[in-house]
């Protein structure tokens, strides 16, 4: 059936669970493109020779059409849902992607990426006076000023506002600014403490 | 979410719901495209031929003013399923009948068949009988296997079914204090659970 390999790639986006994000298929966005183009071509064959003065070709062009018009949206539902789930990643993960993420990435995603770094950072520092206001920091309303927090992982040296120098090892525990640390535990390497 | 009346262009949901097959007529000649009839090796589509276009095509050569194809309805929206489901909607694996009954009955309806008017009021019913099944076992689950209680759900109800859930966690949470801690966030907690599979597979 026509189309049909449009709506594997859709499939594949509807299969991938829990954030995460499936390679970017290229070799079906070619075999898509090329699908279009054999379509596209036929028609204006069957335009042409309509024009000519055959006859009855009117419905094959229609049923093409609406097939390149498919697999159309298919590959633009495709990349904006993927541009959407990467938009996410910049809240959840942070400006930078784990290596096996962006390797799941395409070449322009990863400049899209970037780009969309660089305005969210510039509009950060552009609002809420001299310094700036970071968006993704109190996701919730924060309740102290301090936080306890355990190291999960090691994650080596870390300088504090005050110019102290902390190791962060696995097991360790420190009473931290939450503004400092809500970053490192939402990228896990930090558990909140809660009495 | 699946329940909202306007189509998306980007929503995938939508995309999959309107690949669903429908029976088709064909009425006018369609030359050079025999090769989307499987089980005929004619070059050309024929007038008579029974084929199952899925729904973005035959909508777009099946129109008022287009009548390239004749449309005839889906055999789980025909009467006979019509009566199963206004005799006891709720035991009804809509499911298997689906996954997108809603959207896609809905969809139907552009056709104008006569039997449109009992199909909307069909499916309209349907969803009445079961909501309150679905509302009751997703608000009433607390940490025990959904899977169970979603395998005969339709698309859109199953994601009413995660809302009602999410909202009973949320609830629950508030009510034992823990909204004030702070946590890693989902896709980095389910990325190290993935890397964690591929790290103990590879050993």
């Amino acid at each position: 059936m026509l189309a049909e390999k449009a709506l594997d790639l859709i499939r594949e986006l509807e299969r991938s669970v829990g954030g995460s994000l499936p390679p970017y298929n290229e070799d079906r966005v070619r075999q898509v493109l090329e699908e279009m183009r054999v379509l596209c071509e036929q028609n204006q064959k069957d335009v042409s020779a309509t024009v000519a003065g055959e006859s009855g070709l009117f419905s094959g062009v229609q049923v093409r059409h609406a097939a390149l018009e498919r697999n159309k949206r298919c590959l633009l539902a495709y990349l904006y849902n993927r541009i959407e789930q990467i938009k996410k990643m910049r809240w959840e993960f942070g400006s930078v992607l784990p290596t096996e993420v962006k390797y799941n990435l395409c070449e322009q995603e990863v400049q899209w990426f970037g780009r969309y770094n660089k305005l969210l950072a510039n509009y950060m520092r552009s609002i809420g006076g001299c310094g700036g206001l970071d968006l993704t920091q109190d996701m919730k309303p924060p309740k102290t000023l301090y936080v306890e927090v355990r190291c999960l992982v090691d994650h080596g040296e870390f300088e504090t506002q005050d110019g102290n120098v902390i190791v962060l090892k696995k097991n360790s525990q420190h009473f931290l600014l939450r503004s400092e640390c809500e970053h490192l535990i939402r990228q896990g390497i930090l558990e909140h403490i809660v009495h | 979410m699946t329940l909202k009346a306007s189509e998306n262009y980007f929503d995938i949901d939508d995309i999959l719901a309107s690949n669903e097959r429908i029976p088709c007529r064909v009425e006018l000649p369609i030359y050079r495209l025999g090769y989307l009839d499987s089980s005929h090796e004619s070059e050309h589509l024929l007038p008579g031929t029974k084929i199952e276009f899925p729904y973005w095509l035959g909508r777009a050569v099946c129109s008022k003013k287009r009548h390239i194809v004749g449309v005839d309805l889906p055999k789980q929206y025909r009467e006979g399923y019509r009566e199963i489901l206004s005799a006891d909607a709720t035991v009804v694996d809509l499911h298997k009948l689906g996954p997108y009954y809603y959207s896609f009955g809905t969809k139907l309806l552009h056709f104008e068949h006569v039997a449109s008017a009992d199909i909307a009021k069909s499916l309209v019913k349907t969803f009445q009988n079961r909501f309150r099944k679905i509302m009751d076992s997703s608000q009433n689950a607390y940490n025990e296997d959904t899977s169970k209680l979603t395998e005969n759900l339709d698309e859109a109800e199953r994601s009413l079914f995660h809302s009602g859930q999410l909202g009973l966690h949320d609830f629950q949470r508030w009510e034992t204090r823990k909204t004030d801690k702070l946590t890693t966030s989902n896709m980095v907690r389910n990325h190290r659970k993935r890397k964690r599979n591929v790290l103990n597979d590879g050993q």
